[in-house]
């Protein structure tokens, strides 16, 4: 298809010809687009300005509205805009501005010319055409071509050009640092116009900055502090405050001086935005004064019981910033903070419910939450879940230092399992068993409560508490020795409806049916064993001592942890048979209440209700030996392989009571004995961050891509199954690792993995760090549930101090009804490593984009303007007192930018960083005027006359001789 | 930058202008406009005109059948971006005179010159109504 011909110019649909097609257009909306983009394609070819201009117009519409690519037509639009027509011009670069992307549109460098000239073009609209254009579509290219263009509208005589000149400037010292040297001082110079709107444009600049890094501008602070007291426009005021909210903190003696005049702008404006901002800014940044803050809090008041939902919203916001350093503001106001959770706006909800959380403590966590699950109750399910969310997280904070009666999170845990709504059922699920693991005296609720969540068959329905079932099952049967009832449980685990569940989690149910089973046949066969006893071998009898005496328990609690010494060794085939009373019942007070309790009164252990039990979980059972799921089939077979072991024991007891020493039935006797003593050994919590510790080993290269492992492992050979399957290795290096070094090796901590890792660190040494290193590792973590070492002991201690020390309102313990159970807690001596490697992390982020251009900018920015600015302002006759000081902060500033400098060193920064340095030695050394000098030409070369700097310089010596103590705003 | 976005969308959720001020792709603007739109035109008169979406705090006001949506950093002042959108209706108002969704609808380039008179580089820098619509005049004068 050729051009357009005169008929399609004549016949043009115009703009408002295509809106209104489209709005009558009946039909699909597309069709008539891709009509219509066809007709634009033609039209835009046109050399009539006149048709170019109306199809790039309407495609411009179709760009924003619609969402229809035009990257195509970018060359149009360059095109157009060196028309002299200035309505042709606006298209053009309306177009430009709404659909060039910087990054990819490759025409952009062909307007550089074009723009160029409009921004020096003597009308005003068309520099202030290309100075927006300009913003949305600059490149580092751009920016760097145009700055000199832009840095001489700076000073243009126009308002609204040099409003929109400094506003841009900002985007150009993001693009192209080196901008900053060239155009500060200027701009620094329009703070003290007197139109307050180019004024306003300036602070949101330095607004803009200093949230980057705002060190470098507290030289400027007299400046602002002068708008602050003598400005009356809001919009400005709510900028510079927002400039001292960043600055403030960096300078304490700023705080003084700021207070007076925010509380008189607070007390003063009727503007509520000013107002809000100066109440933010009292709370962020001058929370010890204790007169401004109760000041703001008034004011915060005023806001919440105003009848506009927004005020509402923000003096909620305000009392949360206010909250950890001054408790009382939200006290003072609890009564409103409670009602707002039943407010009509979810947000208002939301900020309420974060102040809520913030008033918890040790003495009215209860409370709160049975408030809280009550507002769950009644909440969308949206907002009960927010609600859950926060009382699982307040409650979990810092290994649930609020927490004293565990007997009733566990409750509470459960209790929230069963709101309809819930759907917190990971967190749930991690605490249950993150509770079971830290806190022993919290185990025997645990197992109440996952027994009632077990049997409680309306929690099938709902999919978000599987995950808590799945916790319930596995605490069930990691603690099961607590259970009042195990049959029940292994009935409730297995029950049909389990088949509700997804296969992961009912691999857990029927893993946890195992230990329950495992558990409950060992207990009937030793109580038999100790009935029958009289006749029997002396290993049985052992066996039988502690755990099926109650009464030998109760005297002798004090015997486990002396046969725990010979305990060190974690495997169970050759250790002494009393071990695995030891661990199962290393909660004496529990235990024996137990004991007691199931050996006088609850569910006596007959063979029927054991061949029942059996039954039961053949006929459940059976039908999933064979299921597709591998971890169903596995866990269930395996359980069949165990009823059939206890059908054979059984059987044995039954029919040869009297004749224990048959050969076959001791064995299948002491394989149940040992499967019960392997799942009574105790799980640790284990650090979140423990993965990140284990070292890279140097000249290790971790590859990302593993094709190559292939050659790797074609080299290693027979080494593989050993050096690779972790595995493997731990189930088959068991017995003679175990029986040979470990006993000897007493620093090595009683569980089995670490020592058996030790074991094999030592025959594949070399693929490991030096043991030194692998001690200061392996250091880190003791295992979190050897109670028994001293070591750990002190570690409990230290861990309550830490608590009493750490929590909110430090109240006496002495008041409360029973003591806090101890919390394990993992040795935390990350400190240096992680935090290390934050920081690290943060850099590379930072530094990539942002700081790459704009904090080492900034260093550069300071140091041109603080020559600069010191140029100005002696300038300024009456301004030599300011000017002392000011460049008396700068020897400071400078050397704190020097620091940053150094931070971030990079190619790009190198001729900066010796900048810097000879800056720290103009401070250090006065008589080194000359060289300054020098160096001052070679950055200022661009601009700034001879004379201004020579006398800048005198006010510098000046400062650096006078030893003044510098105050910003004399 | 202070504002990142201006957004006008109708009662049905269709946006009549969009102000990006950073670069966004057509894919990812439409999924930002579909996201704020599904939340903030769920609200009602008795909510606060403030929601948190991603990493903007969008401050948002109804007029009639058309909602302002401006897309602010987190430290911006609520309340100020409230006036500025009452602003900005008054300007097109004394404008077009009874401004309704179809005027801006038809005169979307308009609306835009004048955010552009308004906002630069996402800070507010003209406040005055009469200077925010010299250009606007100056060009209808030229057609």
């Amino acid at each position: 298809m050729s051009g357009p011909t005169l008929l399609d110019s004549l016949f043009q649909r115009s703009l408002e010809d295509l809106i209104k097609g489209l709005r009558l257009y009946v039909g699909d909306e597309s069709t008539f687009i891709s009509k219509s983009l066809d007709e634009i394609r033609r039209e835009i070819k046109s050399t009539d300005p006149q048709t170019k201009s109306i199809a790039l117009q309407k495609l411009t519409y179709l760009h924003s509205i619609h969402g229809v690519d035009m990257s195509w037509a970018s060359f149009h639009a360059i095109e157009l805009s060196s028309s002299h027509s200035l309505n042709f011009k606006r298209v053009a670069y309306l177009a430009a501005s709404l659909s060039f992307d910087p990054s990819t549109t490759d025409v952009i460098l062909l307007l550089t010319n074009q723009l160029r000239k409009d921004l020096q073009s003597p009308n005003s609209h068309e520099v202030s055409l290309a100075l927006n254009a300009l913003y949305f579509i600059a490149t580092p290219d751009l920016a760097r071509d145009l700055t000199p263009e832009v840095f001489i509208l700076l000073n243009s005589n126009k308002g609204s050009t040099r409003k929109k000149a400094i506003a841009l400037i900002l985007r150009l010292f993001e693009l192209y640092p080196d901008a900053v040297r060239v155009c500060f001082k200027r701009l620094v110079e329009n703070l003290e116009n007197s139109d307050p709107g180019i004024v306003s444009a300036v602070v949101g600049v330095f607004c803009e900055l200093a949230r980057n890094e705002a060190k470098s501008y507290l030289p400027l602070a007299p400046e602002f502090y002068k708008i602050l007291v003598e400005s009356r426009n809001n919009w400005l005021l709510i900028k510079v405050l927002k400039i001292f909210l960043e600055l403030a903190p960096l300078e304490p003696r700023l705080g003084k001086r700021l207070v007076e005049p925010i509380c008189d702008h607070l007390k003063r404006t009727g503007a509520k935005s000013l107002a809000f901002e100066c109440v933010r800014t009292i709370v962020t940044s001058f929370s010890e004064y204790e007169f401004a803050v109760r000041l703001a809090v008034e004011k915060i008041k005023e806001f919440l019981n105003d009848d506009d939902p927004n005020l509402k919203y923000l003096g909620l916001q305000a009392l949360t910033i206010v909250a950890p350093k001054h408790l009382w503001a939200v006290m003072e106001n609890k009564d409103f903070v409670i009602r707002s959770l039943s407010d009509a706006d979810a947000n208002i909800k939301l900020e309420a419910l974060q102040l809520v959380l913030a008033m918890v403590s040790e003495d009215n966590v209860m409370d709160i939450c049975k408030v809280l699950i009550n507002y769950a109750l009644k909440s969308d399910p949206e907002f009960c879940n927010e609600i859950l969310g926060c009382i699982l997280l307040a409650c979990s904070r810092n290994v649930y230092e609020i927490i004293v009666d565990f007997d009733w999170y566990v409750s509470l845990l459960g209790e929230m399992t069963r709101i309809p709504h819930c759907q917190k059922g990971e967190e749930i699920e991690n605490q249950l068993v993150d509770i079971g693991m830290r806190v022993k005296d919290a185990r025997p609720q645990l197992v109440r409560v996952g027994r009632d969540l077990l049997i409680d068959p309306a929690l099938f329905g709902n999919p978000f508490v599987h995950r808590i079932l799945s916790a319930a099952a596995w605490v069930s049967g990691e603690y099961v020795r607590f259970s009042k009832n195990p049959s029940e449980l292994v009935e409730a685990l297995l029950q049909p409806r389990t088949s509700l569940l997804p296969s992961s989690i009912k691999a857990v149910y029927i893993q946890s049916a195992f230990k329950v089973l495992t558990f409950y046949v060992h207990h009937y066969i030793s109580t038999k064993g100790v009935i029958s006893s009289a006749s029997q071998g002396v290993e049985d009898l052992m066996h039988g001592r502690v755990q099926e005496n109650p009464q030998f328990v109760r005297t002798g609690p004090v015997a486990d942890s002396d046969t725990d010494d010979g305990g060190l060794n974690p495997m169970m085939l050759h250790r002494p048979v009393r071990d695995v009373s030891v661990e199962s019942f290393e909660d004496m007070s529990v235990a024996h209440e137990w004991l007691s309790s199931t050996s006088s009164k609850v569910e006596p252990i007959t063979e029927e209700s054991i061949v029942s039990i059996l039954n039961f979980v053949e006929t459940t059972l059976g039908p999933l030996s064979g299921s597709h799921d591998v971890e169903i089939l596995e866990r269930s077979r395996n359980v069949l392989g165990l009823v059939e072991l206890i059908r054979e024991e059984l059987l044995g007891y039954l029919v040869k009571r009297e004749e224990d020493n048959d050969k076959g039935q001791r064995k299948t006797h002491e394989m149940i004995k040992l499967i019960a003593e392997a799942f009574s050994e105790e799980l640790g919590p284990v650090s979140a961050s423990s993965q990140e510790r284990v070292p890279v080993p140097e000249g290790m290269v971790l590859n990302q891509n593993l094709a190559d492992l292939d050659a790797i492992c074609g080299d290693l050979g027979l080494h593989i199954p050993t050096s690779f399957s972790f595995g493997r290795s731990i189930s088959s290096g068991k017995d003679d690792v175990t029986m040979s070094d470990l006993q000897s090796k007493e620093e090595v901590e009683s569980t089995e993995s670490t020592s058996l890792l030790a074991e094999h660190r030592k025959r594949h040494g070399l693929y490991y760090l030096q043991s030194q290193k692998k001690e200061m590792v392996y250091d880190d973590y003791p295992p979190a549930n050897d109670l028994k070492t001293g070591n750990n002991a002190d570690d409990e201690a230290d861990d309550l101090v830490k608590l009493t020390e750490q929590s909110l309102f430090p109240k006496k313990k002495a008041n409360q009804a029973k003591p806090r159970p101890v919390v394990v807690k993992l040795d935390d001596g990350d400190g240096p490593f992680i935090p290390a490697k934050k920081v690290e992390s943060k850099d590379d982020l930072i530094s990539g984009a942002v700081r790459d251009v704009l904090l080492g900018d900034e260093a550069t920015t300071s140091s041109s303007r603080t020559k600069k600015s010191d140029k100005s302002s002696s300038k300024r006759r009456q301004k030599d007192k300011l000017d002392i000081d000011k460049s008396s902060v700068l020897k400071e500033d400078s050397k704190a930018l020097e620091n940053s400098e150094l931070e971030n060193a990079s190619l790009r920064r190198s001729k900066r960083h010796s900048r810097g340095k000879e800056k720290k030695h103009r401070s250090i050394a006065k008589d080194r005027d000359e060289h300054e000098e020098g160096d001052k030409q070679k950055v200022s070369h661009n601009h700034g006359k001879h004379k201004s700097r020579q006398r800048a310089d005198v006010a510098l010596t000046l400062a650096a001789q006078s030893p003044v103590i510098p105050d910003f705003l004399l | 930058m202070g504002i990142r976005f201006i957004l006008m969308v109708n009662k049905q959720g269709q946006t009549r202008l969009a102000q990006y001020y950073e670069y966004l792709t057509l894919e990812e603007r439409r999924a930002l406009e579909g996201e704020i739109v599904r939340k903030c035109l769920a609200r009602n008169e008795q909510q606060c005109s403030f929601v948190e979406h991603r990493n903007y705090k969008i401050v948002y006001r109804r007029y009639a059948s058309l909602f302002f949506l401006v897309g602010v950093d987190n430290d911006e002042n609520e309340l100020a971006i409230l006036e500025f959108i009452h602003l900005l209706v008054e300007t097109m108002d004394r404008h077009f005179g009874n401004v309704c969704e179809l005027d801006i609808m038809f005169h979307l380039e308009k609306a835009h010159f004048m955010l552009e008179e308004m906002v630069m580089n996402g800070c507010i820098v003209e406040t005055s109504k009469a200077n925010i619509l010299t250009p606007i005049q100056l060009m209808d004068k030229a057609s």
